[in-house]
């Protein structure tokens, strides 16, 4: 589905037209991704994330499939074959480097991908699907990098292992008999570094069929945009190719600048240097910590350290970890405002900057601290506020605030009234 | 429905971790402080300034160095410590002929099979083979060394925060263990047959200080005077390279990479607005 005023694909070459009845895949691209889908004009630079996401996954894909080439998930070899890529392999040293700050860099993209949607509060009707399918997204992308981060087979590999399967054995009752299931034993060992490395192989293309989904969705609603009016006439929107190609294409090129700077310039920045000691089940680093995107959720994990209502303070821990991804999903329910940008909300602006952002960056900052006072109270405050924030504060706010006026159309946004009057159809 | 359900979850975990919260600063009220205070809390100390060839994005190796540091590793380091990522004939990245290297692999035995018993043996080390540890096992490493098993090094430089600083910090920092720690903490006082050294994390461990004099090596025609400052810089150097070979390379590739994309994202600017110009605001006239 798409606006009346899209334009149709018409082959001109025989070849195509033969192509376009047999296969049409020239016109789903052209209808994806070319001049016959119409998205408003009004986008700004935070939409251009969902491309390089994209792109993230696929070059998540390509270096993993060639690092996979070279690997072997034996846990007497691993790290060794680790070094083998990096040392004698052609060009492994790149690809290892690619594929590890890759993901650090799908992160941040997805992250501020994220960000764009609570703000603009994309996830509102008509594009919850989108949303929902973009929080399974999310959570398949932190299992694939967790297992993926243990496949080195170094000290924080194998410790972070311990501790996130650890998690497990809070559940009660079957906890303990479904850890040492998962793990095919009692600690992490080649059991479970060969699982983890067939799950890290097969969960990208989940991804990628998720993702697809993904888009499906998208192109049943179109974008939003940063008014959140919704597309009114033609003059309101822009064929994605040629603008916003364009636009992916300049901002992918930024992002790369940036993203190759830390691959050959700060390789090893993002991660930790425990990780260059081989996995020693008898030697427990100082501090276990995961990669830097897991350490919001790893600050609430550590921060219920007392037992509430009789529940064990490790086991409320996990749940609070869980719920504070999956109150995600049921934030098109919670906020009920029938307006969605941030710019024409007041108190949820003011909530958005000052509550959630500076929340986020204390969890951030604390998840990678020491389990120690006084990140631990600090920590506990913030995970607080997050539990507020999105399940109190947003739904409160959502009844009680007062939006401004918003334009009546995006034409109108952009182009101010009297040009917008010559170009849109009379009411 | 939804929202009050969410409304009592959102006070659920709310009320669990202020709860927690408070637990947590009545102890810290209690006791006075945030955490006992250790040590390692108030002698530890971050690695040294020190300067090398290779710092910074145009950074490059000093072959000279590579195998001054090389030559200490060889002499004094080798007598307890493994390479097993590096292989001899990676040596002549330091500008070592191959002759030389064949040489140099002789001059160190490692595990091989006797061709006509089959029994294990001994063998002069080939150019393809890596630097092979000292000890048969771990047991012969601990029982040689305080029951401490001295780490490969192949890694030593990217296994710990600021590495190559910290193994020059390292072997320059040992010294006599301050009567005031002592004092203040007599449970850390240096246990027998461990030696003091605030760079290292817990500021006792099991090495020895392997460089103990000037000139304990002796550095070829042309090089520096090998003072222990000097060796410390050499070697650290030294595994530096053991540790990221690829480094140079990296960096060139890098700076080909950021000028091509450079390039490219500004043609891709332009196109962008060339392609947006007709879009655009009109400029009042
Ligand atoms: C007599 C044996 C011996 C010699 C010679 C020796 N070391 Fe060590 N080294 C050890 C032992 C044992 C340890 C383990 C110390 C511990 O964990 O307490 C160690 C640990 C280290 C560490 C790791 C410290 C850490 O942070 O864990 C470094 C780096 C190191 N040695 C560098 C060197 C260098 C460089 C040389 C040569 C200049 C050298 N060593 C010579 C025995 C030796
Ligand atoms: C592999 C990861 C992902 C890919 C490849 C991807 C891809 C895309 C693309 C191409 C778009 C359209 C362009 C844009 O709006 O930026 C989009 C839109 C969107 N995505 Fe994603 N996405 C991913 C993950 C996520 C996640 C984790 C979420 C939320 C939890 C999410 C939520 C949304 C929403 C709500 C929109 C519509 C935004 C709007 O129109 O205002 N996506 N996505």
């Amino acid at each position: 589905m798409s606006f009346p005023w899209a334009k149709e694909y018409t082959p001109q070459h025989p070849l195509m037209r033969y192509l376009d009845e047999k296969l049409p895949v020239p016109r789903l691209v052209y209808n994806a991704v070319g001049g016959g889908y119409p998205v408003p004009r009004n986008l700004s630079y935070m939409w251009n994330f969902g491309v390089l996401a994209g792109f993230c996954l696929v070059l998540q894909i390509v270096t993993g499939v060639i690092l996979a080439m070279h690997y072997s998930a034996d846990s007497t070899i691993a790290f060794a074959k680790t070094e083998h890529i990096m040392r004698d392999v052609n060009w492994g040293w790149l690809l290892r480097y690619a594929h590890a700050n890759g993901a650090s860099f799908f992160f941040v993209v997805v992250y501020l991908h994220i960000f764009r949607g609570f703000f603009y509060s994309s996830y509102k009707a008509p594009r919850e699907m989108i949303w929902l399918l973009g929080v399974v997204i999310f959570l398949l992308m932190m299992a694939t990098a967790f297992m993926g981060y243990v496949l080195p087979w170094g000290q924080m590999s194998f410790w972070g292992a311990k501790v996130i399967t650890g998690l497990f054995s809070a559940i009660p009752l079957v906890g303990e008999p479904l850890q040492i299931w998962l793990l095919g034993g009692y600690a992490p060992d080649d059991a479970a570094l060969n699982r983890f490395f067939s799950l890290h192989f097969l969960l990208p293309f989940v991804i990628a069929a998720v993702v697809i989904l993904h888009i499906w969705a998208l192109h049943i609603p179109g974008s939003s945009n940063p008014t959140g009016v919704e597309v009114k006439s033609e003059s309101d929107t822009v064929p994605f190719h040629p603008y916003y190609t364009a636009k992916d294409g300049y901002g992918l090129g930024v992002a790369l600048l940036i993203y190759f700077a830390f691959v050959f310039f700060l390789p090893n920045y993002l991660g930790h240097p425990d990780n260059y000691i081989e996995a020693n089940p008898l030697s427990t680093p100082a501090h276990i910590v995961p990669e830097w995107y897991f350490w919001p959720f790893y600050a609430i994990l550590r921060s219920f350290t007392a037992d509430f209502l009789s529940i064990p303070a490790k086991l409320m821990g996990v749940l609070a970890m869980f719920a504070a991804i999956l109150v995600w999903f049921f934030l098109p329910w919670l906020d009920k405002s029938p307006v969605r940008s941030g710019h024409y909300r007041p108190l949820f602006r003011k909530f958005f900057w000052f509550g959630l952002i500076p929340t986020m960056a204390v969890l951030f900052y604390c998840g990678g601290a020491p389990a120690e006072q006084p990140y631990v109270m600090i920590a506990q405050l913030a995970t607080a506020y997050y539990f507020l924030h999105f399940l109190v504060i947003l739904p409160i706010i959502s009844s009680i605030e007062r939006p401004e006026p918003l334009p009546y159309s995006i034409t109108e946004a952009v182009l101010g009234k009297d040009e917008a009057a010559q170009l849109e159809p009379a009411e | 429905m939804i929202r009050i359900i969410g409304i009592l979850a959102g006070l659920f975990f709310t009320l669990g971790v202020l709860l927690a919260f408070f637990q947590g600063t009545s102890e810290v009220i209690t006791n006075g402080e945030f955490k006992p205070t250790t040590a390692e809390m108030v002698y530890h100390k971050h690695p040294k300034e020190v300067e090398f060839s290779f710092d910074g994005p145009f950074g490059k190796y000093d072959r000279a160095q590579l195998q001054r540091g090389f030559q200490v590793y060889k002499e004094v380091c080798s007598a307890c410590h493994s390479l097993k990522f590096v292989a001899f004939r990676d040596l002549q990245q330091l500008g070592y002929t191959e002759a030389q290297v064949k040489v140099l692999a002789a001059g160190f035995q490692v595990p091989g099979v006797d061709p006509n018993t089959g029994e294990a043996t001994m063998r002069p080390g080939l150019p393809t083979d890596h630097f092979p540890s000292p000890y048969p096992n771990e047991i012969a490493a601990r029982a040689a060394n305080n029951n401490a098993v001295p780490p490969d090094l192949s890694l030593m430089t990217k296994a710990r925060h600021e590495g190559s600083a910290y193994v020059y910090s390292l072997l320059t920092g040992f010294t006599e263990q301050p009567a005031a720690l002592v004092k203040r903490f007599p449970e850390a006082k240096t246990p027998n047959g461990l030696h003091y050294n605030p760079y290292f994390a817990n500021l006792n461990l099991a090495m020895a200080p392997p460089l103990g004099a000037d000139g304990q090596v002796t550095y070829g025609e042309g090089n520096p005077e090998p003072t222990i400052d000097q060796m410390a810089q050499d070697v650290a150097a030294f595994l530096t390279w053991t540790a990221e070979p690829k480094l140079e390379k990296r960096r060139q590739t890098g700076w080909a990479v950021l000028g091509f994309l450079l390039f490219a994202t500004m043609l891709a600017y332009m196109a962008k607005q060339q392609v947006w110009a007709d879009k655009k605001k009109k400029k009042a006239a």
